[in-house]
């Protein structure tokens, strides 16, 4: 029985092994090189590559000289802490609109899932280029010419990126979409008639019954939205890593260093996503 | 008198259930703020779309001319025909297919592999590997991508198909760890009865795994195949540093649309419009260079939305 157990662990470990031989070749050791790489200042020349330790050189230049960089950041998170909360919402929005009895119910959801489809970088680039998603004739409209008038204030400067990129926006929440309607569709008919009968209106069943049900599945759409976010090539925190990648006087090892401090910010970004709703919900049971 | 009342009142009843709905039914209303809602967004979504096959059967004239708008005044293809020649459309097409098509599927069946062994053994270690596949998924590809790019400089294997091959083959191609969580959450679904039938009757784990298993995860199969299809495709960030001028594909050859055209059709000195690149031509090579995803995505849309159930992604 013993060497039947130990059988087993052994063929489990096998079919798993390709992802281990490729995590440990093609992401833990990348990793640690780069954070290695990080730290140096990298030269490429005809016999190799050469590096030469500086500490924190590169974190320090990009935080103090590279304004660039430090800019982009925060006009990432600043459009983050817009966008997520609303492709949420959205998404959630629609999978309830989808989860109704109503007609063309296959004809609705293949028109929603279309972006997933077809939003690669130089095509909403394209798109975007060509001004075709904002809404469209705002211009004219006398609410958004006070706002251009004045983009300072902080309102106003959400309106207007809201306004300008509502399609994008919008676009992102494809498999948000499906993450919810497939939990909605999962949910107990049952209780949804016991609460009828107990008098309960479709609303306060939303909020008392549906909603903290599909927390879960909420904060999975949270990662993925953030993850999908961050990595969307036409971040332009990718753009400037990449540049500064084939840039002679920067090079490699800033370049590394640049994106470990990405990748820490999108881990932060994640963590305090995760804590914020999981401290919500302890809240509310106790 | 009374009977009037009565009348009225029945009347009022009876309008108000259309309108509003009764406990159980939904009103007229109600179904309307819902169609409105959901044909209101739907063109939202749609309305890039609908501009794009608008404005690529523009021919200069109707581009130029204001009044037109929605509906083109002639039949118009010769946009398609200069997009076409810029993008070099169908050796690109074959191409695009060539270095999508094959990751797609190492990474399909090399998820199946990993999700089994997930699904159905324990061995030491599993958690913390369950935990490193998520976190993969974290990572973004720009830390890992510098290394990368030494190790495959190393390896000669810059500019070729194993770029891509090569880390998909081993789990680590795009979002690898979305196609490893379907698969373990189908194959957990999955009873355990038939598979211990069948070791009674002296099948191995492996004999299991190709002729049980594998073919009843056909949905999760097909949707994993799709999905990393369609995300190999419209990968260009790291498409375009791994293949340089190598290898290029359809979403590659729309980002430098306006240098190519510049170079096959050098604008005149003073002659305005002729060959000058207009907004109608850029459309119809956008479009050109989505067409093969929206057809391969209208065939098989049954199994992008319904498989996200079937499949279990959501889990229990």
């Amino acid at each position: 029985m013993k060497r039947l157990g130990n059988n087993r662990n052994l063929t489990g470990l096998l079919f798993v092994s390709p992802w281990i031989i490729g995590f440990l070749v093609f992401t833990a050791f990348p990793l640690l090189y780069s954070l290695f790489l990080s730290f140096q200042e990298v030269k490429i020349t005809t016999d190799g590559i050469k590096t030469n330790f500086v500490s924190f050189g590169n974190y320090e230049y990009a935080f103090s000289v590279d304004g660039t960089f430090v800019d982009r950041v925060l006009k990432y998170l600043e459009e983050m802490v817009i966008s997520v909360p609303i492709i949420i919402v959205f998404s959630l929005i629609i999978a309830l609109l989808l989860n109704q009895k109503i007609k063309f119910r296959g004809l609705f959801r293949t028109i929603f899932f279309l972006p997933v489809i077809i939003a690669s970088g130089p095509v909403i680039k394209e798109l975007i280029d060509q001004g075709i998603t904002t809404i469209p004739s705002i211009e004219q409209y006398a609410i958004y010419q006070a706002l251009n008038d004045n983009p300072d204030g902080f309102f106003n400067g959400i309106l207007l990126y809201l306004i300008k990129n509502l399609i994008v926006i919008l676009w992102y929440s494809g498999v948000q979409i499906l993450i919810f309607l497939a939990a909605l569709q999962k949910m107990d008919k049952q209780i949804f008639e016991a609460a009828k009968i107990d008098g309960a209106s479709n609303w306060e069943f939303f909020w008392k019954i549906t909603l903290p049900s599909l927390k879960p599945m909420i904060i999975v759409n949270l990662i993925y939205t953030i993850v999908t976010y961050s990595v969307f090539s036409l971040n332009p925190i990718i753009e400037h890593i990449q540049k500064n990648m084939f840039k002679v006087d920067t090079g490699y090892g800033y370049a590394s260093a640049l994106s470990w401090i990405y990748f820490l910010i999108i881990a932060a970004a994640l963590a305090i996503a995760v804590g914020v709703m999981t401290v919500k919900r302890k809240k509310k049971y106790t | 008198m009374q009977t009037k009342t009565q009348q009225v009142n029945k009347y009022y009843l009876k309008t108000k259930r259309m309108f509003l709905g009764m406990q159980g039914t939904d009103g007229l209303l109600y179904k309307l703020l819902i169609y409105g809602l959901l044909v209101g967004i739907g063109f939202v979504y749609l309305y890039p779309l609908l501009y794009m096959g608008v404005y690529s059967f523009k021919s200069l004239d109707d581009l130029l001319n204001p009044l037109v708008n929605w509906i083109p005044t002639q039949f118009y293809t010769g946009n398609y025909e200069q997009a076409n020649k810029v993008l070099n459309f169908f050796s690109t097409l074959m191409e695009t297919l060539y270095v999508t098509v094959l990751p797609a599927l190492a990474q399909t069946a090399v998820a199946a592999v990993v999700g089994y062994g997930l699904a159905r053994f324990d061995f030491r270690g599993k958690k913390i590997m369950f935990v490193l596949v998520l976190a993969t998924f974290i990572i973004p590809p720009q830390v890992t991508l510098i290394p990368r790019y030494i190790f495959f400089n190393e390896l000669n294997i810059l500019g070729s198909l194993s770029a891509f091959l090569l880390p998909a083959t081993f789990g680590q191609g795009l979002n690898s760890a979305i196609f490893i969580l379907i698969f373990y959450q189908f194959f957990r679904a999955v009873p355990k009865a038939l598979e211990e039938a069948a070791q009674l009757d002296g099948a191995g784990h492996f004999r299991i795994f190709f002729t049980i298993a594998l073919p009843m995860a056909l949905p999760a199969i097909i949707i994993s195949f799709l999905f990393s299809f369609v995300w190999y495709w419209n990968e260009t960030y790291l498409a375009a540093i791994y293949f340089g001028d190598a290898l290029t594909t359809l979403p590659l050859q729309l980002q430098k649309f306006v240098a190519t055209y510049q170079q096959m059709f050098p604008a005149e000195m003073g002659v305005s419009g002729g060959n000058q690149l207009n907004e109608g031509i850029k459309m119809a090579g956008t479009v050109l260079s989505i067409l093969p995803l929206l057809i391969v995505y209208f065939i098989t849309q049954r199994w992008f939305v319904e498989g996200v159930d079937r499949s279990g992604i959501t889990g229990e």
